[in-house]
């Protein structure tokens, strides 16, 4: 890899024409998986990723269940013809961390003890790869939870940040976490201002951090208004098919 | 485009009061995507979606699982199956050693049910002995989201029976989201299911009597 010759940054406009603190194109589609209790089709730019949550249903085997609380189970996923160069399908140990950290947050955001005994599946599958894929699984997600109707804090907001030539930009492509010195994951829940999600690669100093994390939470409100705007046109419409 | 019902409130928006709402720091936080119905006398939420929780003194569909020693397991759309035990089926004397339940009531038979006793959501205990419960002989069950139950059965079952007479379809409801249709043609239960999936899917719309109708005649 020749680091050198990549140019993260030109005249202050990064790599894809966008501005350091400029989110690419977030497209929504609801309903997709008519089976699902919940379903959703979340994408930033080219990272295009679909979940489902069903339940909260029964959990067998029986000895998995909690008396008090609900179970949550999260499979994330990379589609073999995601990225540009294949794959291995199945698990591995990147998708085992990740779902991992995908659970965390949610078990951190929904209210378990309403499903006494239940388990609530989350499946989150990225179809199209170019960075961020955790936090557009995890908004994926977000929005399949609530049309599933589970009780939950907040909607949970994902957004990355990272650092490209010394300067922080926000919602990372494939190229800048690739090549870039540091990437925030970041999960958020507004109305109880907690953060559900964090976690960094690379290195910042302290100030760079904080710049970072105020950024995030400034720019994840354009990720929350559009989650909104999408719940409450697919609720509004009429379907007749 | 049809007027809602309601105005639909977001997980994390802040509302008034209501049982799918939580206090964080003196406001009140929707916990659900709801539906919020307000009269003269009193707002009324209503979620979108839901589980099904059984409790005591619901009616229920349930579908027979297995066949046990003592009594049946049934499945009512619910965290665990129901046990349905020989004393609240038949009213006389059965030596459970010499008889076999299974020429009673067999697996994958539907049964229509009271819930008489719920511990811990483990011990869900149903009965069929009194009222109009009973063994459903036929037909076939469909199952709904729990939420919009109450919408297909309509104020004092308007929109059950309206399907019933549209499709001349026998249409028995459950709490738990399982519906029952018997028809002697299999056409007229697929316009009465199609009528209830369209039904699930547009339950927060005012008129929807109308629109049902609508929807009836164009099938």
């Amino acid at each position: 890899m020749k680091k050198e010759n990549i140019k993260l940054l030109e005249n202050g406009k990064r790599s894809d024409g966008r501005n350091l603190d400029e989110i690419r194109n977030i497209n929504i589609e609801l309903g997709i998986i008519p089976i699902a209790n919940g379903s959703a089709k979340f994408s930033f730019g080219n990272t295009v990723a679909i979940a489902a949550v069903y339940g909260a249903r029964s959990l067998q085997p029986k000895f998995l269940q909690e008396d008090e609380k609900a179970v949550v189970r999260v499979r994330y996923n990379m589609a073999p013809f995601s990225t540009d160069t294949r794959k291995n399908p199945g698990i591995d140990r990147r998708s085992i961390e990740l779902s991992k950290v995908l659970r965390d947050a949610i078990e951190n955001s929904i209210f378990l003890e309403e499903y006494p005994r239940a388990v609530i599946d989350c499946y989150a599958e990225v179809i199209s790869s170019d960075g961020s894929t955790r936090i557009t699984s995890l908004n994926a997600i977000s929005l399949a939870l609530a049309l599933a109707g589970i009780s939950m804090k907040d909607l949970i907001v994902g957004l990355t940040a990272g650092k490209i030539e010394d300067k922080i930009v926000v919602d990372l492509n494939q190229l800048e976490d690739n090549y870039g010195s540091a990437d925030i994951s970041f999960g958020y829940l507004f109305a109880t201002d907690e953060i559900v999600l964090l976690q960094m690669d690379g290195e910042l100093k302290k100030e760079e951090f904080l710049y970072a994390l105020s950024l995030l939470k400034e720019k994840a409100k354009v990720v929350y208004e559009k989650q909104k705007e999408a719940l409450r046109n697919y609720l509004e419409k009429e379907k007749y098919d | 485009m049809a007027e809602l019902y309601g105005k639909i409130v977001l997980p994390g928006e802040e509302v008034e009061k209501n049982e799918f709402s939580y206090k964080f720091n003196d406001r009140f936080i929707s916990k659900k995507v709801s539906l919020i119905s307000k009269n003269e006398e009193k707002t009324k939420a209503i979620s979108l979606s839901s589980t099904y929780y059984p409790e005591v003194g619901d009616n229920v569909i349930g579908i027979v699982r297995e066949v046990e020693a003592a009594g049946w397991l049934v499945d009512i759309n619910s965290i665990n199956y129901a046990f349905l035990p020989i004393a609240e089926v038949v009213r006389e004397f059965i030596d459970i050693y010499r008889t076999d339940l299974s020429k009673t009531i067999n697996i994958n038979e539907v049964i229509y049910a009271k819930v008489i006793n719920v511990i811990n959501y483990k011990i869900i205990q149903i009965s069929i002995k009194n009222g109009n419960f009973k063994k459903l002989n036929g037909g076939g069950v469909i199952s709904v989201n729990p939420a919009k139950v109450a919408r297909i059965i309509g104020k004092n079952m308007s929109m059950m029976k309206l399907i019933s007479e549209k499709t001349n379809c026998e249409i028995i409801a459950g709490k738990n989201g399982y519906i029952w249709i018997k028809s002697k043609k299999a056409e007229n239960m697929i316009k009465a299911i199609n009528a209830i999936k369209f039904i699930e899917k547009n339950s927060h719309f005012k008129g929807l009597t109308e629109m049902v109708i609508k929807y009836l005649e164009e099938k």
